[in-house]
C-alpha cells in the first residue's frame, strides 16, 4: 500500500504496510537515527516526532505510530529542525547553553517536545515535558532551557513550513477511504461515520485503530496479526464535539488533548485528572472512544463519565442505541457491544459543581491508575440528594459503588455519613492485588478518597500538588 | 586554561541535532544480521525437552543456537565464571536466555524468540531471604563480617538501646539506550564490536574466550552510551558475545540490541537490602556500639554481587564515628536476575542503613535528627595539612583520638561539619523546621517533612588493581590533538573533563582536541568506567602523556632557541620560548621536522590504597567525596501520595574540572536517588516473574517529580589529596543526596503521631499510607 505525507518539509510517497510503525521506518528505511527507541511501548518519549495537519502541530510517539496514520501529514524530526543553513532551533540552543544533555540519547525526543510548544507558545513545561523521560540530568536543566527559549522567534523555516502537503503533489494513496474499494486486501480508512458502520458490519473480526496507543502494543510488543483494519483518524465524523445546550456530545474520535480543552472550564477536577492521563504525546493520538471501547478496568474516563451520568451512543450499520454508559462494561473483557457495533460518541452533562476525579498512581505523571476516585452528589442544602461514585481499578470494570452511593443519599454532609459510605465500600469492592497496589491499599485509598472528597467539599486543602514548600 | 570552565558537554550539539550517533545508529553492512535470546518462562529447574522447530520455520530466520551450539565458552560472567549465556539445561531465573535467534530483522528475530516449545521439571523458586537462609543458597561460605571495638560490651553497657529492621528495595538501571552490540567479522577470523559497554576490556576478554581467540583478535569499540549508571559494567557481554558468536559462524556482520522488556527481564539491577541494627546510644544521641546485618539478594549468579555488599559494609558508618561496630553480610543466592553494579555499587544501601538509625535515635530521644547527626561526625582534622604531597589515610600511633573507620581507616579529610554549617545556614534549616512543625499542628490532612544527610562516599575501586589507566595522545604536525584513554563515556562528561586537561597542559583551546571513541585498540587493560574512577584515573594519564609530549616538544624548541626547557612556557595557543614565540601549530610542526615522536602513552595508579577485603582492613579508598542535603516533601495521609517539594544540596567535587557537568551530576544523580527511594518499586510475583518489566509499570522520576525549588552549590574546596587539578570524582556521591527525601517522607509520616513510622523502602504511596498509620499507632 502507498501513502504519501512529508518528512521534513520534503514530499514522500512511500509504500508501506499497515503495521509499520514511524519510528522503524524513519530508522530503518530512511537512516534517520536522531529518532530514537527507548521503550518501544510510548511511554518514554525518546521517539517524539512533530506532527501537522490542518487541525496544528502536536507531538507523539513515533513508537506507537502507524505509517497509514500519517497520510497527508507533516512530520518533522530531529533532523528537520536545525534552519537550512544549520542555525539551531532556540531550544536546541538552550538546551546546549543550559547542560540539558548528558548522555543523549532522550534529548531529540524533548527537543522535538520543547520544540512543539515553542511553536504553539506552551509554557506549561511540566505537562508539555511528562512523556519524555530523562535519566541523567534530573530535568532542571532541561526546565531552565525551556524557560529559556520562552519568547524567542521561531525559526522561519518553521513558521513558513506548510502544515500538509498540497494535495495535488501528493502521490496517490491506496488506502480505502470507501467500502466499495474495499479489496480485503487495503486497509481501510473511512472519512464518513456511514463508512465505518458498513465496513465494521462487513468485517466483525476487524480491527479499529484510532489513536493506536493501545493497538500500537498489541504489535510492538506481542507481534499481534491484527488482521483487517480500518483506520479511524480520517473520519472526522467521530472528531466532532457538539454542544446541545445542557450536554456535551463528544465524538469517539476526539482526542484526550481535545477533552482535556473541552472540560477544562466545564469541569476542572475532569480535566485536571485528564491532565495527568498518558502524556501530551499519548493524549495527542488517544481517543475517548478508545478508552472506553476497549473497556480495561484502569482507563480513568470511565469512572468519571460514569460519576458525570453519561450516556454511551453505539452504532451498528444503521442501528444506534444509547446506554447508560455504566452498563457497557459487563465483566472483565466484556462489554455490552454487538458484533460490528462500535462506539461512536458520549454524552455528558455540563454541569456538575460536586464533581471531584481522584486519580491516584505511584507515579504523578504519566501513569496508570492504581485507583482512579470520581465523586459527583447533588445537596439540597446540606442534604445528600443524588450520589454518583465511581471507581477505576477497583474491579474488573469501571463500576459504580452502589452501597456507598446508598449510604450517603437521603443524609446531611457529615463525617458520620463519610464514615458509614466509607465502611459501605467494602460492600461495593473487592479488589485484587498486583504491581501497582496491593487490594487492602485500593480499598484504603479508595476510603480515603472519599474522605478527601468530603473535606474538598468543605474546602480543606487536600491536594499535594497544590502546597507550596 | 581549560580546567575549571563551565564548558557545555562535548556532544552537546551533537545530541540536539540527533547526530550523535550510539550503537543502534551506526550504518550497518548490507546482509547484517540481527538477534534476539529465547528466554526461559520459569524461574528454577530443568529443561526436560526443547523443540525449536516453530523458531527456525519462522520468517527471517536463518540459525539458532543452543548452548550445544556455541564452539568455546559458554559465559559471560565479569567474575567467576558461573553465568552461562545460554542455559546449560538448568533455569536459574525466569527470564534466562535459553537460545539465540538470528535472523534477518529486528522484529524477526524477536518474533522467532517466542516461538520456542520448551518442558521444564520446574522446582519451587528461592525468591526471599528467608527462603535463601532457609536454603542456605548463597554466595561464599558463609556471612562476611568486619568489626571494630567490641560491640557486644557496648551495647550491654549503653545507656539506650534501640533495635530495628527494614527492607530497601532494589532499582532497575533504566538507561535510555538499551542493551546493544554489533559485531563485525574481519579477515582471519578478527572481530570488531562496537559494544554499548562501560568495560571494553571485558567484552573484548569474553568474546576472545568464546570465539576462541587471542584478545589481540578482538578490539571493542564504544563512542558512547545513551546512559549506563553501571547497567553496563557486565551485562553487555551476553549481547557482544551472541554477535560474535553468531558473526563468526555465518560471517555477516550480527547486531542484537534488547527490547526494553527483553532488558528489564534480563539484565541485573541495583540490589535490594534488608537491615537489622541494634544500637547503643548516649543521652545526646551519640552511638556507642551498633550491631548492624545485612542481607542482599544477588540473583542467580555472583556478577560484582561480593563487592557491592563489601561497599555496603564499607559504607555502614556514612558520616559518623562508631566506636564499636559489627558488621555482617549475607549474599544471598535466589533465583531472579543478577542483581549488579549501579551507580554508588552498594554504598547507598550501606549509607541508608545508618541513615534510618539517626532517625531513629533522634526520634526516641526527641531530638533534632540533624544535632543527633553531627554528635556522630567523624572529627575534622585538627590541623589543616598544607597541599601537596599525597594524602595518607594511615592510621596514626599514639594518642590521637580514635577517627577509624570500622575497617579501621583513618578519616583525615572530614569536611561535613563546615559543609553541615554551610548548608544549613544557607537553606533556613531552624526557621523551615520551625514552619513545618507548625504547618504540621495546622493540617491533619497533608503532612509536611524536613530532613537531612550528609554523605561521605569512598574514592577507589575496591579491587584494588582495578585502580590504573592508560591514555594515548597524538599531537599532529598541524598543531591538532588526538586523545584517547580508556574511559568510556555515558553522559557523565568524562570526556570533556578529560579534553580539558589535555587542553590544559597544552595551554591550547579546547578545539585543539579530538575526543575519540574508547578502543582496546589503542588503549589496553582498561578497568570499567565504574566506581566514579573515570575523571580522577583517565584524566592523570591523560596528563601523564600530555606532559610527556609537552616535555618533548619544549625540549626541541629550547634547543632551537637556546634556551632551557623549563623556560618554555606554553600558553593561549602559543608556545613561548625566550624572545621566540610560535603558535602551538608551528612548534608541532618544529617538533615533527626535527623527528621527534608526538605520540605518547600515559599511566596512572592510585597511590597509597591497601586492605584486605577479607578482615575488612585496611585503606580501600585513595580519598572521600562529601555531600549535604536537605529535603522537603509534603504526604497525604488518605492515600500516601508524597511529592517533593524543595531540596537544597552543597556538594564537594574538590576544585571541579567543570562546574557545569559536575552540578549535571548532582542534579541527576540526587533525582536517581530520590526515584529509588519512592517511585521505583520492582515487584517480582510467586512465581519469580518480574512483573514490573516496562516503563508502563516501573516508574521512574518524570519532569514533575523534580522539586520546583532545586539549589545545588559546590563546596569551595580542593581534594587534600593528590588529584587530577585537585578534583574529586562526583559521578555515585550525589547519588546518596536522594536519601534526604526518604528521610522527609518518614518525618512527615512521624507528624502523624506517637510512633516511629518504620518507613520502608522505597516510599510509594502505599508504604506512606502504611507508615503514616504506623505512626499514629
Amino acid at each position: 500500500m502507498n501513502i504519501s505525507f512529508l518528512l521534513n518539509g520534503e514530499t514522500v510517497e512511500v509504500d508501506t504496510h499497515p503495521t509499520q510503525t514511524l519510528l522503524d521506518w524513519l530508522r530503518e528505511t530512511q537512516h534517520l537515527t536522531g529518532t530514537k527507541e527507548g521503550c518501544n511501548e510510548g511511554d518514554c518519549g525518546a521517539c517524539s516526532v512533530m506532527v501537522t495537519d490542518d487541525r496544528g502541530a502536536r507531538t507523539l510517539n513515533a513508537c506507537i505510530l502507524f505509517m497509514p496514520q500519517l497520510q497527508g501529514k507533516a512530520i518533522r524530526t530531529v533532523e528537520g529542525l536545525a534552519a537550512p543553513d544549520g542555525t539551531l532551533h532556540p531550544v536546541q540552543q538552550t538546551m546546549i547553553d543550559h547542560h540539558g544533555s548528558q548522555c543523549g540519547f532522550c534529548t531529540p525526543g524533548f527537543v522535538m517536545s520543547m520544540a512543539t510548544a515553542h511553536l504553539t507558545g506552551r509554557t506549561d513545561h511540566d505537562d508539555v515535558l511528562a512523556g519524555n523521560l530523562c535519566r541523567c540530568t534530573g530535568y532542571a536543566p532541561i526546565i531552565r532551557a525551556a524557560k529559556a527559549a520562552e519568547g524567542t522567534p521561531v525559526p522561519q523555516h518553521m513558521r513558513d513550513a506548510p502544515p500538509s502537503p498540497d494535495p495535488k503533489t501528493l502521490g496517490p494513496a491506496t488506502l480505502a477511504d470507501v467500502p466499495q474499494a474495499l479489496g480485503a486486501t487495503l486497509p481501510a480508512a473511512p472519512t464518513t461515520v456511514e463508512a465505518l458502520a458498513e465496513w465494521y458490519v462487513a468485517h466483525p473480526k476487524g480491527t479499529l485503530i484510532a489513536g493506536a496507543t493501545d493497538v500500537g502494543l498489541w504489535v510492538t510488543k506481542n507481534f499481534a496479526d491484527l488482521g483487517e483494519v480500518a483506520f479511524l483518524n480520517r473520519c472526522t465524523d467521530l472528531q466532532q464535539i457538539e454542544d446541545t445546550g445542557d450536554t456535551l456530545r463528544i465524538g469517539a474520535g476526539v482526542t484526550m488533548t481535545d477533552v482535556l480543552s473541552t472540560v477544562r472550564d466545564l469541569h476542572p477536577s475532569y480535566a485536571d485528572m485528564i491532565r495527568r492521563y498518558g502524556s501530551e504525546q499519548v493524549r495527542n493520538a488517544a481517543t475517548i472512544g478508545g478508552n472506553i471501547a476497549n473497556g480495561s478496568p484502569i482507563g480513568d474516563n470511565p469512572p468519571a463519565l460514569i460519576a458525570l451520568g453519561a450516556t454511551l451512543h453505539l452504532r451498528c450499520g444503521n442501528t444506534q442505541r444509547d446506554i447508560p454508559i455504566e452498563d457497557f462494561f459487563i465483566d472483565y473483557g466484556k462489554q455490552d457491544r454487538q458484533e460490528g457495533e462500535f462506539v461512536e460518541a458520549v454524552t455528558l452533562p455540563k454541569t456538575a459543581p460536586n464533581l471531584r476525579c481522584y486519580k491516584l498512581s505511584k507515579r504523578f505523571d504519566q501513569d496508570i491508575s492504581a485507583v482512579c476516585g470520581c465523586f459527583n452528589i447533588t445537596l439540597d442544602g446540606d442534604t445528600i440528594t443524588d450520589a454518583r461514585i465511581a471507581f477505576g481499578g477497583m474491579a474488573g470494570t469501571p463500576k459504580r459503588a452502589s452501597a456507598a452511593e446508598a449510604a450517603l443519599v437521603g443524609r446531611a454532609m457529615s463525617q458520620d455519613t463519610c464514615d458509614a459510605a466509607a465502611r459501605a465500600l467494602q460492600a461495593d469492592f473487592t479488589p485484587l492485588s498486583d504491581m501497582r497496589a496491593s487490594a487492602e491499599y485500593r480499598m484504603q485509598a479508595a476510603q480515603g478518597q472519599l474522605r478527601r472528597y468530603f473535606a474538598d467539599l468543605a474546602g480543606a486543602p487536600t491536594n499535594v500538588l497544590e502546597v507550596q514548600p | 586554561m581549560s580546567v575549571a570552565k563551565p564548558l557545555p558537554h562535548d556532544a552537546a550539539k551533537l545530541h540536539v541535532t540527533g547526530q550523535a550517533r550510539y550503537v543502534d545508529d551506526l550504518p550497518t553492512p548490507t546482509g547484517t544480521l540481527h538477534l534476539a535470546f529465547g528466554m526461559s518462562t520459569i524461574a528454577n529447574g530443568r529443561i526436560t525437552s526443547m523443540d525449536l522447530d516453530a523458531v527456525l520455520a519462522a520468517p527471517g530466520v536463518s540459525r539458532v543456537f543452543t548452548a550445544s551450539d556455541l564452539p568455546f565458552a559458554n559465559d559471560v560472567s565479569p567474575s567467576v565464571h558461573d553465568e552461562p549465556m545460554l542455559s546449560d539445561g538448568s533455569i536459574h531465573y525466569l527470564g534466562q536466555p535459553i537460545f539465540l535467534v538470528v535472523a534477518d530483522s529486528h522484529l524477526h528475530a524477536r518474533a522467532a524468540a517466542r516461538l520456542g516449545d520448551i518442558s521444564y521439571d520446574e522446582q519451587p523458586p528461592i525468591l526471599t531471604i528467608e527462603e535463601a537462609l532457609a536454603a542456605d543458597a548463597r554466595f561464599e561460605e558463609g556471612p562476611r563480617i568486619y568489626t571494630k571495638g567490641c560491640v557486644d560490651t557496648a551495647l550491654a553497657d549503653a545507656p539506650n538501646r534501640l533495635q530495628g529492621r527494614f527492607d530497601m528495595g532494589g532499582q532497575e538501571h533504566f538507561y535510555l539506550e538499551g542493551q546493544a552490540a554489533l559485531a563485525l567479522p574481519q579477515e582471519g577470523g578478527d572481530m570488531v564490536v562496537h559494544s554499548s559497554t562501560q568495560h571494553p576490556t571485558e567484552i573484548q576478554h569474553k568474546v576472545a574466550e568464546a570465539i576462541g581467540a587471542p584478545m589481540h583478535a578482538v578490539r571493542v569499540e564504544i563512542r558512547r552510551m545513551g546512559g549506563g549508571f553501571g547497567g553496563k559494567e557486565s551485562q553487555g557481554n551476553a549481547l557482544a558475545v551472541s554477535c560474535a558468536v553468531a558473526a563468526r559462524a555465518t560471517g555477516k556482520p550480527c547486531k542484537m540490541r534488547y527490547d526494553r522488556d527483553d532488558d528489564m527481564m534480563i539484565t541485573g539491577k541495583r540490589h535490594d537490602f534488608r537491615i537489622e541494627y541494634d544500637v547503643g546510644f548516649e543521652a545526646n544521641g551519640r552511638i556507642t556500639g551498633i550491631d548492624f546485618t545485612h542481607y542482599t539478594r544477588c540473583g542467580w549468579a555472583q556478577d560484582l554481587s561480593l563487592p557491592v555488599a563489601d561497599r555496603a559494609m564499607l559504607h555502614a558508618d556514612n558520616a559518623y564515628l562508631l566506636p564499636n561496630a559489627r558488621i555482617t553480610s549475607h549474599r544471598l543466592k535466589t533465583n531472579m536476575q543478577s542483581a549488579t553494579a549501579f551507580r554508588g555499587f552498594g554504598g547507598p544501601q550501606g549509607l541508608l542503613g545508618i541513615e534510618r538509625v539517626m532517625d531513629h535515635i533522634a526520634r526516641s530521644l526527641a531530638l533534632d535528627t540533624v544535632e543527633v547527626r553531627r554528635v556522630n561526625y567523624y572529627a575534622a582534622p585538627e590541623v589543616d595539612q598544607p597541599s601537596g604531597g599525597s594524602f595518607s589515610g594511615q592510621r596514626k600511633t599514639g594518642e590521637t583520638p580514635d577517627n577509624t573507620t570500622p575497617y579501621d581507616m583513618d578519616v583525615t579529610d572530614f569536611i561535613l561539619h563546615e559543609m553541615t554549617d554551610k548548608l544549613l545556614n544557607d537553606a533556613q534549616y531552624a526557621e523551615r523546621r520551625a514552619a513545618v512543625d507548625a504547618w504540621n499542628a495546622q493540617h491533619d490532612t497533608l503532612k509536611k517533612g524536613l530532613a537531612f544527610n550528609p554523605v561521605k562516599f569512598g574514592i577507589s575501586f575496591t579491587l584494588t588493581h582495578l585502580n590504573q589507566a592508560g591514555a594515548l595522545v597524538h599531537v599532529y604536525q598541524d598543531g591538532s590533538i588526538h586523545l584517547n584513554h580508556g574511559g568510556t563515556e555515558m553522559g557523565q562528561g568524562l570526556f570533556q573533563k578529560v579534553a580539558q586537561v589535555a587542553a590544559s597542559r597544552f595551554g591550547v583551546g579546547i578545539e585543539a582536541v579530538k575526543i575519540t571513541a574508547t578502543d582496546t585498540g589503542k588503549v589496553p587493560n582498561t578497568s570499567a568506567t565504574a566506581a566514579s574512577s573515570g575523571s580522577d584515573l583517565n584524566g592523570m594519564a591523560v596528563q601523564a602523556a600530555c606532559d610527556t609530549l609537552r616535555n618533548r616538544i619544549a625540549g626541541c624548541i629550547a634547543t632551537l632557541n637556546n634556551v632551557a626547557p623549563e623556560q618554555v612556557v606554553f600558553k593561549d595557543g602559543r608556545v613561548h620560548a625566550g624572545e621566540t614565540t610560535l603558535s602551538f601549530a608551528q612548534a608541532a610542526k618544529t617538533a615533527y621536522e626535527n623527528r621527534v615522536s608526538l605520540s605518547a602513552t600515559g599511566f596512572y595508579k592510585t597511590p597509597d590504597v591497601a586492605w584486605d577485603r577479607i578482615a575488612g582492613k585496611g585503606q580501600p579508598f585513595f580519598y572521600f567525596a562529601y555531600g549535604a542535603a536537605l529535603s522537603e516533601v509534603v504526604i497525604d495521609t488518605l492515600t500516601g501520595e508524597n511529592r517533593l517539594l524543595r531540596v537544597d544540596i552543597l556538594h564537594d567535587a574538590g576544585a571541579s574540572l567543570n562546574p557545569a557537568l559536575d552540578i549535571g551530576q548532582i542534579e541527576g544523580g540526587f533525582v536517581q536517588g530520590a526515584g529509588w527511594l519512592t517511585t521505583e518499586e520492582l515487584v517480582w510475583d510467586g512465581s519469580g516473574r518480574l512483573r514490573t518489566h516496562a516503563p508502563s509499570t516501573y516508574k521512574i522520576p518524570a519532569c514533575s517529580d523534580r522539586p520546583d525549588i532545586f539549589n545545588v552549590a559546590l563546596w569551595d574546596g580542593e581534594n587534600r589529596a593528590e588529584t587530577i587539578y585537585r578534583s574529586k570524582a562526583v559521578g555515585e556521591p550525589p547519588f546518596m543526596l536522594g536519601i534526604s527525601t526518604y528521610l522527609a517522607i518518614a518525618d512527615a509520616c512521624a507528624a502523624c503521631g506517637p510512633n516511629d513510622p518504620d518507613l520502608q523502602a522505597p516510599a510509594t504511596a502505599e508504604e506512606v499510607l502504611r507508615a503514616s498509620s504506623r505512626a499514629r499507632g
